[in-house]
């Protein structure tokens, strides 16, 4: 399937006139509906479930880190210390409207189970990771000879918890191949800000230094 | 030869802690034989009193008060000097003007549960058949009894819906029973190193404890108070034991290492050469002073039988179906007889049911006891989850 069939770019994306929010994060946040029950796989120190609690969304969080869950606790967000690999398992089918995982699926052991774990407890799903297609890290392999790492991805090759690094177009391919339907897709430029819509995907490829996707379920038996 | 007095008899007359029992340095809700506790072991238990202390005030509306449950050696007298030991109320450094449970704001009961000997109605205080105290005629109480009797004290107080359920260990497996069993009247929740159950390592422990008190020629079947003894030996040993459980290798190193006991040598006799012994047996001594032999067999029974989800066909998911209640579960990473492995159970068990739950595990190398101590990370959770809860809940002045 041709990757411009499959995503209808967003647009309007609300830029962040208070400066207290990551671009990436209203990004996300524009995709909920208000009233909608969250879950944010790997939510870190809870920025984002705060934003969402902000919009009247009910927002749950799932964190590694223990001191991640705990700031998150003290803010007053209900988030669990868990791991996205073997904890999404226990929750039940529909469990929620929107299921985020921000800028964690490179992370995971099996990427492609916790996306299909994502879209089983979740309606939708929002995912966003750092594009490896970007080309300053293809730049940086090609002409330099090393591991590419970035202003957003600092860590070097042997202390990185990223394990399992995609491209944009790599993304696309597994949403394809597991039934995923792609409602939504936006990337971003190294400062967050959103590719002009008209652009084709090799492009977004190229130059999105993170991919933003609004997911659902494909249809059955497909 | 050094002569060993392992645990000195109580200085404390028994007189003093049996008048504590019937007639307590606290506010008493008394229950007739028309309102009768109904028991798990199918005894109506009438007439009965529960033993209370309150701090703050109660709101206009009644939306402001937050029940705490005490754990198996506590009692009611949370922020105030106890009346037996004189010493400050176990939770002062949670509950008080500007604390995690501030009085300021919220309205704080306690109460001594049943089966205790703080003058809530247990195997210590009189029967009123015999003129007598009950001893081991007193029926087999369980936690759900304990919340049950909760439930009554509640009612009594006019309180509907509290706006929130605390405690630690067995505090904890109220705050559990509470919600599995009463959702509608728990706002909030905040079960701190508990579990949906006692394990088989606890029961171990607790048996060895029963045994102790039962092996000490002083208990006398359970009818030490008509026989003018109490069965202190056993009865701290019981605590000696229960209390290793209660702190960690790590917490007991860090304490005493080898360190001797006011000498430099080894006196080669069984004294309490060793600094950690010395501790043990001061735990042993003062805590036979203010606590009942026979309570403390049923209060441990109670821990034992504590099983939620073999109460819902054994699917603890069950328990919570629908819930509404907001959860902020906590355990300490060096809490061994509570491990965090049982809390992440119940967080499963509550993301199953799709509870709005934080869970948090605390680290520190404090043990069991961590709940009960200075942990201000502990403390910034709990506020912060009761101001969160306190918004949703429409409570003004929290903060937020």
């Amino acid at each position: 399937m041709a990757l411009q069939e499959q995503a209808l770019p967003l647009g309007g994306v609300a830029p962040d006139r208070t400066g207290k929010y990551r671009s990436d994060h209203l990004l996300v946040a524009e995709m909920i509906a208000p009233g909608s029950k969250v879950l944010d796989v790997g939510c870190g120190d809870g920025e984002l479930l705060q934003l969402l609690e902000s919009r009247g969304i009910d927002g749950r969080g799932i964190e590694l880190s223990r001191e991640g869950v705990n700031r998150c606790v003290a803010r007053g967000l209900a988030v669990v210390q868990g791991d996205a690999d073997t904890d999404l398992v226990n929750y039940p089918d529909d469990a929620f409207d929107y299921v985020i995982l921000s800028q964690t699926l490179q992370a995971t052991r099996q990427p492609r189970l916790v996306l299909e774990n994502l879209l089983r407890i979740g309606r939708r799903a929002i995912v966003s990771f750092p594009n490896f297609g970007f080309w300053k890290m293809r730049l940086q392999l090609l002409v330099g000879g090393h591991m590419p790492r970035t202003e957003n991805l600092p860590a070097t090759w042997y202390d990185t918890p990223n394990i399992h690094f995609c491209t944009i177009k790599d993304f696309v391919q597994l949403c394809d191949e597991i039934n995923v339907r792609m409602e939504r897709a936006v990337a971003l430029d190294l400062y967050g800000r959103p590719l002009r819509l008209s652009m084709p995907w090799w492009f977004w490829n190229m130059f999105g230094e993170q991919g933003v996707f609004l997911l659902s379920r494909g249809k059955a038996g497909k | 030869m050094t002569s060993v007095h392992a645990i000195p008899s109580p200085s404390i007359h028994r007189e003093d802690r049996a008048h504590e029992a019937d007639h307590p340095t606290s506010a008493v809700a008394k229950f007739g034989i028309e309102q009768p506790l109904k028991l798990d072991c199918g005894v109506d238990l009438a007439p009965f009193q529960i033993a209370y202390q309150t701090y703050g005030e109660l709101n206009a509306d009644r939306s402001n008060a937050i029940l705490v449950c005490h754990a198996l050696t506590g009692d009611q007298h949370v922020s105030n000097v106890h009346p037996v030991t004189g010493k400050p109320g176990w939770w002062e450094t949670m509950v008080g003007p500007g604390r995690p449970l501030d009085t300021d704001l919220y309205f704080i009961i306690c109460s001594n549960v049943i089966g205790g000997c703080m003058g809530s109605t247990g195997p210590a205080s009189s029967n009123p058949a015999t003129g007598k105290q009950w001893g081991l005629d007193f029926p087999v109480i369980t936690i759900p009894d304990m919340v049950r009797a909760q439930t009554m004290l509640i009612d009594r107080l006019g309180i509907e819906t509290l706006f929130c359920v605390v405690g630690g260990s067995m505090g904890g497996m109220q705050v559990l029973q509470w919600t599995a069993a009463y959702p509608a009247r728990v706002f909030s929740a905040l079960p701190v190193a508990c579990s949906t159950r006692h394990s088989a390592q606890n029961i171990a422990f607790h048996e060895l404890g029963r045994q102790a008190v039962m092996a000490d020629p002083d208990w006398r079947g359970g009818r030490y108070f008509d026989e003018g003894s109490h069965p202190h030996r056993g009865l701290g040993v019981a605590r000696m034991a229960a209390h290793i459980t209660y702190l960690s290798d790590a917490a007991l190193h860090r304490k005493f290492g080898r360190r001797m006991q006011d000498r430099d040598l080894p006196t080669f006799s069984f004294d309490a050469d060793f600094q950690v012994e010395s501790y043990l047996r001061y735990q042993g001594s003062s805590f036979v002073e203010r606590f009942d032999a026979n309570s403390y067999l049923y209060l441990t029974r109670a821990m034992d039988y504590f099983d939620i989800a073999g109460d819902h066909n054994g699917v603890l998911a069950h328990a919570f179906r629908g819930i509404k209640t907001r959860f902020c579960v906590v355990s300490f990473t060096s809490d061994w007889l509570f491990p965090t492995s049982e809390s992440r159970a119940l967080v499963h068990a509550l993301n199953a049911s799709s509870a709005r739950v934080s869970f948090a595990e605390i680290e520190t190398d404090r043990g069991h006891d961590a709940f009960l101590l200075d942990v201000p990370e502990f403390f910034d959770i709990a506020r912060a989850f009761l101001q969160s809860a306190g918004k949703a809940r429409g409570l003004g002045g929290t903060g937020n």
